[in-house]
């Protein structure tokens, strides 16, 4: 259909209707959580059946949250989430960029296949390499402060190590090294720069969005995490929080004590990505890669 | 300061090969220039010679010592880039003092030595400026700043002027010449604009598909080609190549003609022809002189005129309906359609064997 400078206005109001419909749709379930965390059971199940499920009216407080505290220790998940997704997220934009570095600037044999090899790493599922892994990482030895140990179940490390290096995230990384100006590399070479050089001063300063782009999904990857760490991980004290979100549910069905933990661990991943908003944006607009 | 030697250097891409061996000795001091139509493997060598690209085959010195295995910073040379190359996330002052960091110069002598290059550049008021803060210019001037402060014995140059608009070509050509006459450092300079060639070399090399075609000076090359691709190459408009009969031959000179061409003698040149073979003349545009019925050469008609003000550039049809430009330094007013009788010097004109030649 030809276009029409009359119907400008009213193609506007139309395509703003649709992406409002479609920003309703993704934010109900949140605005759902936040209201329903501070409502009595009773009441959150009452109001299930109208909208005022998703305002937040009638008997509200905070005891949804001291509950929620009382029954399991929140703070310490959300702790060793913390933990073990800001180690992995640091290592993983060190080792993976280390590696693309090598892919996009180096010239070894073997480069490009090995890359293919990255890459096509992406389509294996997780699910499929869990328990041959976790049979691997049961039998690794460990040299820490106090001696030699088998075995790395029951760790931080064992949470954070097997996810350090992935497809995705040297895949990013490669992508946006090969799209610098190479005469940018060349020219730090002929002034004299080694590789480790260009890699500190010339190519890791210009790299802030695709830094951000792979802190952030590593980030959502890692808070995230559930197989993994219920596999690996039995004792209280190593547990993130989406493993003490089944162990919550064991404990209780107190749905308001349940919105209320989830509002709890949405926090820092809210918090995360408003700080890296904008370089997330751009970095997925400049690479042409869907985040 | 150094002399820079190539001998028999060839480099291939896989099996395509570019470099098809080039021998080339530059001297201590000299600015020399690499031009050449594009793909004719000019900025590979720059590159090899950089250490940026590695060479196939043959030895490359530098100062009497074989670079080949050598890696960019060991060579002592410094390079300047078509796009600039400087680093967006640095200061002028950063970016200059970039090889000095890596060197791991004193804070002193950094500062001493932007110093200087910000004052021989003429640019100390933008040393707290970033690149984007810098018109095109200004950004080529700091790469140049960049390159002069580690004090290398070669400046490498490849097409440093391509990127900015005519008349700012025209100021940093004289810069560089400037600075050229200032440094007294050997250089070598990637361009496929004549007129950069002919202004700053000491010497012209003529690169065609990787091969060497000719080493000279400027007026060398311009008065001497030492064959049809050199005497097209340099001058603008370019030479005229007409197709003619060698009808008898003498010696050092050879008879020749055509049905646009009346008969006359030109020169040799110690080039080989065959009586009633066919040969190739050519005409610089400037050599061409209008004269009176009867009295010409050359017998034409206008096609089109262009007017300069300086000098009037004519685009004739001769009777073989072939195309002739001819430039004459003064305003003159033609009309397409008109006959135009030429002749020229034929002790300027350059006949050339059919085929075309390399050396």
């Amino acid at each position: 259909m030809a276009f029409n400078p009359d119907n400008h206005g009213l193609r506007l109001f139309v395509r703003y209707l649709v992406l409002c419909l479609i920003a309703l749709i993704f934010i109900f379930p949140l605005v759902f959580m936040i209201n329903s965390s501070f409502k009595p059971d009773s009441q959150l199940l009452a109001d299930t059946s109208s909208l005022r499920a998703f305002l937040p009216v009638g008997d509200i407080s905070l005891n949804n949250y001291f509950g929620a505290f009382r029954r399991a220790p929140v703070g310490l998940f959300v702790l060793n989430s913390v933990l073990v997704t800001g180690a992995t997220v640091l290592l993983s934009l060190l080792i993976c960029s280390l590696a693309a570095f090598s892919f996009a600037f180096l010239r070894w044999k073997g480069r490009d296949v090995l890359l293919s090899i990255v890459i096509a790493t992406l389509i294996i599922p997780f699910e499929t390499i869990a328990i041959p892994l976790l049979l691997l990482v049961s039998k690794l030895p460990w040299i820490g402060l106090d001696g030699l140990h088998w075995g790395w179940l029951n760790t931080y490390r064992v949470q954070i190590i097997p996810w350090v290096a992935d497809g995705l995230t040297i895949f990013l990384f490669v992508q946006y090294f090969k799209g610098l100006p190479g005469e940018l590399i060349e020219a730090s070479r002929v002034e004299g720069a080694n590789w480790w050089q260009v890699y500190y001063r010339v190519v890791m300063p210009l790299s802030g969005p695709v830094l951000a782009t792979a802190a952030i999904l590593k980030f959502l990857v890692m808070y995230n995490q559930y197989l993994w760490p219920l596999i690996v991980v039995q004792q209280e004290s190593y547990r993130p929080v989406m493993v003490g979100l089944g162990y919550f549910f064991q404990l209780n069905v107190a749905w308001g004590e349940v919105m209320a933990y989830l509002t709890l661990i949405t926090v820092p991943v809210l918090i995360f990505y408003l700080l890296l908003q904008r370089a997330f944006i751009a970095s997925i607009a400049s690479t042409g890669v869907k985040g | 300061m150094a002399e820079v030697s190539l001998k028999g250097v060839k480099k291939s891409f896989g099996r395509v090969e570019i470099i098809k061996g080039v021998d080339i000795h530059i001297n201590d001091g000299e600015f020399v220039v690499f031009v050449g139509p594009s793909g004719c493997g000019k900025s590979t060598l720059l590159r090899m010679i950089a250490g940026l690209e590695d060479i196939t085959e043959g030895t490359l010195e530098i100062g009497g010592r074989v670079v080949n295995q050598l890696q960019p910073k060991q060579r002592g040379v410094a390079m300047v880039f078509q796009n600039y190359a400087i680093f967006p996330h640095m200061t002028v002052r950063e970016n200059i003092a970039f090889g000095l960091t890596i060197a791991g110069a004193s804070r002193q002598e950094k500062q001493q030595k932007v110093a200087e290059a910000a004052r021989i550049l003429q640019m100390e008021h933008l040393l707290d400026r970033r690149p984007s803060q810098l018109s095109g210019g200004q950004r080529q001037r700091v790469a140049i700043g960049r390159a002069i402060t580690r004090k290398p014995a070669v400046f490498l140059f490849d097409e440093p002027l391509s990127n900015l608009d005519a008349a700012l070509r025209m100021d940093m050509r004289m810069e560089i010449g400037r600075l050229r006459r200032q440094l007294g450092t050997t250089m070598i300079y990637v361009t496929h604009d004549q007129v950069e060639a002919m202004t700053l070399a000491d010497r012209i090399v003529v690169l065609k598909d990787g091969q060497v075609m000719q080493i000279g000076a400027p007026m060398e090359l311009y008065h001497e080609p030492a064959n049809r691709f050199v005497a097209g190459f340099l001058g603008a408009p370019s030479m005229n190549f007409l197709n003619v009969d060698v009808l008898d031959l003498d010696g050092e000179a050879a008879m020749i003609g055509n049905q646009s061409l009346e008969p006359i003698r030109v020169a040799t040149r110690r080039r080989a022809f065959r009586k009633d073979g066919k040969a190739i003349l050519g005409i610089r545009p400037q050599h061409l002189r209008a004269v009176q019925s009867g009295q010409g050469l050359l017998h034409g008609v206008v096609a089109h005129a262009e007017r300069l003000g300086s000098e009037t550039v004519v685009d004739l049809t001769l009777r073989d309906d072939r195309e002739l430009i001819a430039a004459f330094n003064e305003d003159k007013v033609f009309e397409p359609g008109d006959a135009l009788e030429l002749t020229f010097d034929t002790a300027l004109a350059h006949l050339f064997p059919d085929e075309l030649q390399t050396h």
